[in-house]
């Protein structure tokens, strides 16, 4: 040990005196070693990372033909896109070399692929905005993977369009995904439970509009409760109520409460006679066909398909679902039972209300509630089934009897897309990133503990990487942005009708299917110029029975059965209210053009226009089924609104799709005059 | 030798490569009770997705045996180019015979080969070949317009919800798959006759004319999803350079 020690001490000793003994020596070693610290840092610049992949891209385009241009746009070192404004310092640009060069489109080896087409240049955004990661980091695990300094990776390609809805928070044509998670996440009811509010200070709002279960009794069956309750889409496979797994007895402790705690409500049942029997068996078909119903309500077929709308709930079993006596009252009047409902008061009479109840009420599955047997519920049951309705939250979405709808059931979502790591628990085994969480949670709520409230959703992998990305796009980049860098969305509107016009067109549910003055659905033609549009003749007949104009399309317009009466009301209001200020609808006549204009007009439709590929005018020789059939046009539009439109349909209807043609307006109005001629025949339109 | 790779490296064939290279692994966990001797595809083949994202209907293949009846029990193994992704990415076939997967297609547009293997009693391996289409950012918008403004003429196929005219025109359109004819137009030709109707090429007047309707980037956009959509597949005719 001692002479181990005494050893080393010598060599020690030798090496010194070899090294530093001799004062040139040892300004030599030290000036040598000086060189080599100074030389460590240009070395790692040499041997670094991002300069490997430089040499890769340069041997990369030496030998392609456009070598010398893709060597004149080539810069040597390290590459930085700054944009102060958003905070962004990217120097993904340094090994990604080729993102700009467009001819580099056959290279599939990253990191020199080509960026493909997108609206925005890479110098107004960079690149952490859309793709996240860390942007002044010159290596690629840092740029590229979470870290202890910098939590948040690449994002992946799936949820690339959640960056699109930082800023723009209106519906983007090209980001469907991102459009789709946003409608779901009022379409499911998610934000029932969890706030999520925007940066403009408004909140998301929901769009599903769950049923009030304050008179549920009067509507459905314990039974059915029971058995909806286990499992809703076994009821209805498009339902979009979440599976709460409730054990045998919680749902029917649950089911007892609901029943017991429903009030009943005059009016909302109406006696039914089991006796009454259809004229003719198909009678009830044919008036669900008739009254449209398949517009809103979807039916599956034997094949498994579900046809038909998605705005009011799947009838496949509703006959297992609701009472004949409620099904025959809400038909009467649906207002009685929901003041808010989106269907419409149609008006049937009496043998029509029999004939869809009994068609409905046949809509029945047995098996459904063939193994449900419910005794009678004890006190207790009723009280542990409210318990079990509030620790739930059933209130957050429906309007329970006794019960208090909760403030913030679940948490806030508002700032999701940012949420810090480390307040986060992963399942064990799961890609510590926030939007694998995200789309876990979704997934399946329940495995990140059995006792958590959240229920299972039904939703296909596609409807969950949608919400996925709706909620990634809820950054703190995207609230902190200043308002004047974002593309707003449209504010909603509460455009209400007044007097007794709008009380017959909320009782006739207008909006569900048309948009006046930017509220309402898209489902039919947008109305708010709808009195500079239509002739008044045309629009009280067609009130009082909708004609066919589109025949290809079905979903037309329902016939509501008004009174003559009511039919003027309406007709007045829309043609005093519902007018553009574009032009005055009396400032060209409805007949009397000069026939030599009329056949001008006739040459310029079928020939130079070739109107005829989408329009009908004569049935016997026009095919064309995409437009509306312009067989009575003349009886039906004005005049000036016919010229206007051909000068410019998308000014008159944003969004619709015949094309501008850039009309002369001698075209213009030669095509009007003959269009005006197409008075069609008079009782032609009543029915096709 | 760079000359030849360049050939060979359009976009589509190297995603097909990239498939064929890598072989079906990991599927190790599974063992077949049975096999099959042939693959069918059921469903969710020719879907056009978006990069990166899972297509919306699962992919579902059928293992039959020598007489085409149903087998159960079949390990059947996903593999495709770099970045696919499978959900399982193996499994063994149902008691109707099949097994159905969710793709997530790769980060770059374009056709993407997909195969499902399986291996027979005498471990013959046996491939099917299931083509999907992934649309980026510009034809993800040209197929958002095609629904809107083109497919009501230039899609034969009628549905309840949107009933084809494309029978009732005089002229036929060509539909935009039909690659025999629409390849061999150039850009600036497609370009013309949507922005100025058949008269610009000489054709009908059915086809009118959407430059005033449509902006010049939403024309660019509508002919790069026709030129990925097209079957047989659009090859871009390559620049010419100059010999060294």
């Amino acid at each position: 040990m001692q002479s181990s020690k005494n050893k080393l001490s010598s060599l020690w000793q030798t090496l010194w005196q070899r090294w530093f003994g001799h004062p040139v020596r040892a300004f030599g070693v030290v000036s040598l070693l000086l060189l080599i610290s100074l030389a460590i840092a240009p070395a790692k610049n040499h041997f670094s990372e991002w300069r490997h992949y430089q040499n890769k891209y340069l041997a990369l385009i030496r030998g392609r033909g456009e070598a010398v241009t893709l060597q004149r746009h080539f810069h040597d070192g390290i590459q930085q896109i700054w944009l102060p404004q958003f905070g962004v310092v990217d120097r993904c640009t340094t090994c990604h070399v080729g993102l700009k060069e467009a001819s580099l489109a056959d290279v599939s080896t990253q990191p020199f692929r080509v960026h493909p087409v997108i609206p925005h240049t890479l110098d107004q955004f960079g690149c952490v905005m859309c793709h996240r990661g860390q942007g002044p980091a010159t290596t690629v695990e840092e740029a590229h993977s979470s870290t202890l300094a910098w939590e948040q990776p690449i994002l992946p390609a799936r949820y690339v369009q959640s960056s699109c809805g930082q800023c723009h928070r209106a519906p983007l044509i090209g980001a469907p995904q991102l459009n789709l998670g946003r409608n779901l996440l009022g379409r499911y009811g998610c934000v029932h439970c969890h706030t999520i509010k925007l940066p403009d200070g408004s909140a998301i709002q929901p769009t599903d509009d769950p049923p009030s279960l304050e008179h549920i009794a009067d509507k459905t069956t314990r039974e059915w409760i029971y058995a909806w309750l286990k499992d809703p889409q076994a009821y209805a496979v498009t339902a979009t109520m979440p599976n709460f797994k409730l054990s045998d007895p919680d749902a029917r402790d649950v089911s007892a409460f609901l029943i017991s705690s429903s009030t009943p409500l005059a009016g909302d049942t109406t006696p039914v006679t089991k006796t009454e029997k259809a004229p003719d068996p198909t009678a009830g078909a044919s008036l669900y066909g008739e009254s449209f119903c398949a517009s809103c309500h979807a039916v599956q077929n034997a094949a498994g398909n579900v046809v038909g709308g998605d705005i009011g709930p799947e009838l496949t079993r509703i006959g297992t679902k609701v009472k004949p006596e409620w099904l025959r009252a809400w038909l009467h009047n649906p207002r009685v039972y929901d003041s808010g409902t989106a269907m419409p008061h149609y008006r049937f009479t009496d043998p029509q209300l029999s004939l869809l109840t009994g068609f409905l009420g046949n809509k029945a599955d047995s098996d459904l509630l063939a193994n449900v047997h419910l005794d009678a519920p004890t006190p207790e049951q009723i009280a542990h089934g409210k318990l079990l309705v509030t620790e739930y939250g059933c209130a957050s979405c429906h309007l329970i009897n006794g019960i208090k709808k909760p403030d913030n059931f679940a948490p806030e979502l508002t700032r999701i897309g940012s949420k810090p790591l480390t307040q986060i628990i992963f399942l064990p085994g799961m890609t510590h990133a926030i939007p694998d969480y995200i789309s876990a949670k979704i997934r399946q709520p329940r495995s990140f503990g059995s006792a958590l409230k959240m229920p299972q959703f039904a939703l296909a992998p596609a409807q969950v990487d949608a919400l996925t990305t709706a909620l990634l796009a809820l950054t703190d980049r995207a609230h902190d942005l200043p308002l004047a860098l974002t593309v707003p969305a449209k504010p909603a509107s509460d455009y209400q009708p007044a007097g007794k016009a709008g009380q017959l067109m909320a009782d006739m549910a207008c909006f569900t299917c048309h948009a006046i003055n930017g509220r309402g659905g898209d489902l039919a033609p947008d109305l708010t110029w709808e009195g500079s549009s239509v002739q008044r003749p045309w629009l009280q007949a067609f009130l009082k029975n909708p004609g066919t104009l589109r025949p290809a399309l079905i979903r037309r317009m329902p016939r509501f059965n008004i009174s003559d009466d009511d039919a003027k009301e309406l007709t007045d209001y829309i043609m005093a209210v519902y007018q553009t200020p574009a032009f005055d609808r009396d400032s060209m006549p409805s007949s009397g053009y000069p026939p030599a204009q009329v056949e001008q007009g006739k040459q310029l439709f079928y020939s130079k226009y070739a109107c005829q590929g989408c329009h009908i005018v004569d049935t016997k020789v026009d095919k064309g089924y995409v437009g509306p059939t312009l067989t009575q046009v003349g009886s039906r539009l004005t005049a000036p609104w016919i010229y206007h439109w051909l000068k410019d349909p998308q000014a008159m209807r944003p969004g619709v799709i015949e094309p501008n043609r850039n009309m002369s307006d001698e075209d213009a109005r030669a095509l009007t005059a003959f269009l005006m001629t197409q008075k069609g025949s008079t009782k032609q339109g009543a029915k096709k | 030798m760079f000359r030849h790779w360049r050939t060979l490296f359009v976009v589509s064939l190297a995603l097909a490569s990239a498939g064929c290279a890598r072989k079906p692994g990991a599927a190790s966990a599974l063992k077949p009770t049975s096999f099959g001797a042939a693959l069918v595809e059921s469903s969710g083949g020719k879907q056009i997705g978006a990069t990166g994202m899972v297509l919306v209907q699962p992919l579902v293949v059928q293992a039959n045996d020598d007489q085409g009846n149903a087998v159960t029990g079949a390990l059947v193994a996903f593999s495709g180019p770099a970045g696919v992704s499978f959900d399982p990415p193996s499994g063994l076939t149902d008691s109707s015979g099949q097994l159905s997967t969710n793709v997530a297609l790769g980060s770059m547009a374009g056709r993407y080969q997909l195969i499902a293997h399986t291996s027979t009693k005498t471990q013959k391996s046996v491939e099917l070949k299931i083509e999907e289409i992934a649309l980026g950012y510009q034809e993800q918008l040209g197929f958002q317009l095609d629904n809107k403004y083109c497919a009501r003429c230039h899609n034969p196929e009628s549905t309840p919800e949107r009933v084809s005219n494309y029978d009732n025109l005089e002229v036929k359109p060509h539909p935009f798959t039909e690659g025999d004819t629409l390849n061999k137009m150039s850009d600036a030709e497609l370009t013309a006759i949507i922005g100025h109707g058949g008269p610009a090429l000489n054709k009908s007047a059915l086809m009118p004319p959407y430059g005033y309707t449509l902006s010049k980037t939403e024309i660019e956009a509508l002919i790069s999803y026709i030129r990925l959509i097209s079957d047989p597949p659009y090859h871009a005719a390559g620049m010419v350079y100059a010999q060294k």
